[in-house]
């Protein structure tokens, strides 16, 4: 048989669309199992009260306000220092070979392994620094875990603003540091909000980094200081599903889907707020 | 013309960007109330000269520099503040360069910056500024569209009135019609006479024939070196130098 | 006043420019110091080759071996599947969906990077690993297979993604050129389009064997962590990163078990570190 081009081309296209869907039905499957068997968990009190009988019954309020604060603590740590350093590097630093250096440096530290980041953070912040396993090392570690994503977007939507409107408003006399906060900052915010938000989304999302430095296995109470140590839903989900025995079905899915939920809806906003900008964009 | 003041001096002046030497020991002396073209073909330097009037140059990496340039007898490196430098000399760049704001705030971005909050003194610079470069007429009712829906000779006519509006005493133009139609060409070219009073002009521009029209003297650069300045009418009429009337007759450029 | 404000802004950032510097150069430093400390008790080529993970045994033994070869078997199975799927659905992103189709695709993709991967380790253990198990009829579901399977679907988002923005960046006119000597679509594609993109698709493979490498909790969760030498696919074997995340929580502060999971750190930290400088590295070589 003598190879038709056409026909070919009807195979290759039928086995890219197999493809596609190959990998994207798990999402459907996943997303659509846990809200499944999870929903019916779900209720103000499983929200709100705190786990009882070693976590095989009550909620998961402590892991969820645990979640909270290192979101927050992440927060107050990494975004001033990463976009101020990702304007510092686009905006200030020298373009010599440290400078870029630094700039790949900070690039493929976005890729190195959260358990690594995890191992840093004890390191450095519970034993070194003597801060113990607590709020406040958890926070710290996966500050400088999401610290490489903040700056790299950050100097990304620094870098997409043109270059002519910097030299437009010097040109007009106009400081340097006020041409960065009315001629540059303003058209990069909307890039510079997305990569908060995605960092947001993977803090309250990781597992690894906390094991060691903030996570509780069981602590039936809030945190009373950043100096406590708290429950997070991750770590939470992870010790239900494999280290507690008989857990309750439903109580194993209610927890993925609350977080699911919560890093989900954030990566929405991302998202919405992304193609926002794409419309909006002028120049 | 009425001999005048000094304004701007430029004494000896090399530039480099790392191993290019782009300017060759510039020496000129630029006049009060003057429309001094700058004519040449590409990379000859005039672009790199006007930068360097309003140290815009300083945003490359590896520029640098030796010689002097004067802005009322201050060496603009060492006497002047470089906000009030660049204050004091406009630029109207090749492109339009509408920031993405309307057309009111445009024109306000300068005066705000440099601390006039004031909606009654803003809104009479918008106009004051705006009616200077003919566009008032044009734009009067839309001042709070934004400035990128204007067409690309309004957008032109707007970044002129952005730069009368810090009220400068020079206005470098760098090549300010290469991407406009005639009519626009010829707005802007109207305003730059009528403002001749007022302030000290420089052109950069690859138009020979718009040196010719507007400019009181006009310089010629070739690959980095002033070959030639004299008035228009002579260096157009009887260049002294023969690269400049190569230049001039369309032999190479 | 206010050029006292800007003279603090400006500081301010410096100062923040700085820090993030120092960070990244404690990192390096912090790592390199505890992981170092190992190699005063043990030599490294004992440490890089010893085929036995026994760190609270007496003597103990720190081979990481088995989990370099258990890393390497879940990487190498995830790739085999990842790529050819990631790229053949990055081709029919970029170059046959409708634009509607397009966006839902691309978001649905997306998704799947924003899944905490812990949640779908449960996943893996609470639907896979027993399917597995039960059609493979093998003693455990927690294989190296299951891994595997797991990490194809999360090195999916970076490997669609990136590939598809390289196949989206070749000029049309490349493809047009095709088209008008007569060639297919199929062929353009093929022939053209992904010659074109060859080098971000080499870094799209890259960041996804990054991803995959890095991946700790999935895998742990439907691995089964058994330090041995793996001899198949369907086996239990423990990677590099599980290791850490399981063992980190008991040791004792600056013994030698925790000096020697810092020195896996290093590991770790150097291959994804090439890897991402390799995929750097293409994606300039691209743009140049």
């Amino acid at each position: 048989m003598k190879p038709n081009p056409y026909r070919t081309e009807r195979i290759a296209f039928t086995l890219l669309l197999i493809s596609t869907v190959v990998i994207i039905l798990p999402v459907f499957f996943i997303v659509f199992i846990i809200i499944q068997k999870g929903f019916s968990a779900i209720s103000w009190e499983f929200l709100t009260s705190i786990p009882k009988m070693g976590m095989r019954e009550g909620g998961i309020f402590p892991a969820i306000v645990g979640t909270l604060y290192l979101v927050l603590g992440t927060l107050i740590f990494a975004l001033p220092l990463g976009v101020f350093s990702a304007i510092y590097l686009t905006e200030y630093a020298q373009d010599n070979l440290l400078t870029r250096l630094i700039k790949l440096a900070i690039i493929n530290l976005a890729g190195v392994p959260s358990v690594v980041y995890g191992l840093f953070g004890l390191g450095i912040f519970v034993i070194f620094l003597k801060l113990g396993a607590s709020i406040l090392a958890g926070s710290l570690t996966l500050g400088v875990m999401v610290l490489p994503i903040i700056i790299t977007t950050s100097k990304e939507a620094l870098d997409s603003v043109p270059k002519s409107f910097r030299e437009v408003s010097l040109s007009l006399g106009v400081s340097k540091w006020q041409t960065i906060r009315y001629s540059v900052l303003p058209h990069a915010l909307p890039g510079i909000l997305t990569g908060i938000i995605l960092a947001i989304s993977r803090a309250a999302g990781e597992t690894a980094p906390i094991l060691f430095t903030v996570a509780a296995f069981y602590l039936p109470k809030l945190p009373h200081s950043v100096f406590d140590q708290a429950m997070a839903l991750p770590y939470h989900l992870y010790v239900i599903s494999t280290q507690v025995p008989n857990v309750e079905v439903k109580i194993r899915y209610g927890t993925a889907l609350v977080l699911m939920m919560i890093v989900l809806s954030l990566n929405l906003a991302a998202i919405i707020l992304r193609s926002q900008f794409r419309k909006r964009k002028k120049w | 013309m009425v001999e005048k003041g000094n304004k701007l001096n430029a004494r000896s002046l090399n530039i480099w960007f790392g191993t290019i030497y782009a300017l060759k020991k510039i020496t000129i002396d630029i006049l009060e109330n003057e429309i001094l073209s700058i004519i040449g073909p590409a990379n000859s330097g005039k672009s790199t000269f006007l930068r360097a009037l309003n140290r815009l140059n300083d945003l490359n990496s590896d520029f640098h520099f030796e010689g002097n340039i004067f802005l009322d007898g201050k060496d603009i490196y060492r006497d002047i503040s470089i906000g009030e430098l660049r204050k004091k000399i406009g630029m109207v760049f090749a492109l339009p360069v509408p920031l993405p704001l309307s057309v009111f705030e445009n024109i306000a971005y300068g005066p705000r910056r440099h601390g006039i909050q004031d909606q009654g003194r803003l809104s009479e610079i918008v106009e004051r500024t705006l009616t200077a470069a003919y566009l008032w007429d044009e734009v009067k009712d839309r001042l709070h569209t934004s400035a990128i829906k204007l067409s690309g000779g309004q957008q032109q006519r707007l970044c002129l009135a952005r730069t009368l509006a810090v009220e400068p005493d020079i206005i470098l133009y760098d090549e300010p019609c290469s991407s406009l139609d005639p009519i626009s060409t010829a707005k802007i070219e109207e305003a730059m006479l009528r403002f001749k009073h007022k302030y000290t002009q420089i052109l950069v521009t690859n138009n020979t024939k718009q040196a010719a029209r507007v400019s009181d003297r006009t310089a010629f650069f070739l690959m980095g070196e002033l070959v030639e300045l004299d008035l228009t009418e002579n260096m157009f009429t009887c260049p002294a130098r023969k690269e400049t009337n190569d230049y001039l007759s369309g032999r190479f450029g | 006043m206010k050029h006292f404000k800007e003279f603090l802004i400006e500081k301010v950032i410096w100062f923040c420019g700085v820090t993030s510097i120092v960070i990244v150069v404690l990192i390096f430093i912090f790592l390199l110091k505890e992981g170092l400390s190992l190699f005063k008790h043990v030599n490294l080529v004992d440490f890089l080759f010893g085929r036995k993970w026994y760190p609270i045994s007496d003597p103990p033994h720190f081979g990481i071996f088995p989990l370099v070869l258990g890393s390497l078997t879940v990487t190498l199975g995830a790739t085999v599947i990842a790529v050819p799927l990631g790229i053949a659905s990055a081709i029919y992103i970029a170059e046959i969906a409708s634009p509607r189709i397009k966006e839902i695709l691309k978001s649905g993709i997306e998704m799947i990077a924003a899944i905490p991967s812990v949640v779908i380790g449960f996943i893996g253990m609470t639907t896979l690993v027993p399917f597995i198990k039960h059609y493979l009829n093998l003693p455990t579901g927690l294989t190296a297979f299951s891994g595997a399977l797991m990490l194809a679907f999360m090195a999916m988002p970076t490997i669609v993604s990136i590939a598809e923005d390289a196949i989206t960046a070749v000029p049309h006119k490349y493809k047009e050129a095709a088209l008008a000597l007569g060639a297919t679509r199929w062929q353009a594609i093929w022939r053209v389009v992904l010659r074109a993109a060859s080098s971000g698709i080499v870094a799209a493979i890259m960041l996804g064997i990054g991803r995959v490498i890095g991946e700790t909790m999935a895998v742990m969760m439907v691995t089964g962590n058994a330090a041995h030498i793996p001899e198949s696919l369907f086996e239990p074997v423990r990677t590099m990163t599980a290791t850490i995340a399981a063992e980190m929580g008991e040791t004792v502060q600056h013994s030698e078990h925790y000096f020697a999971l810092f020195a896996i750190g290093i590991v770790l930290f150097i291959i994804t570190f090439i890897i991402n400088l390799i995929a750097d590295l293409s994606i300039h070589r691209h743009r140049e």
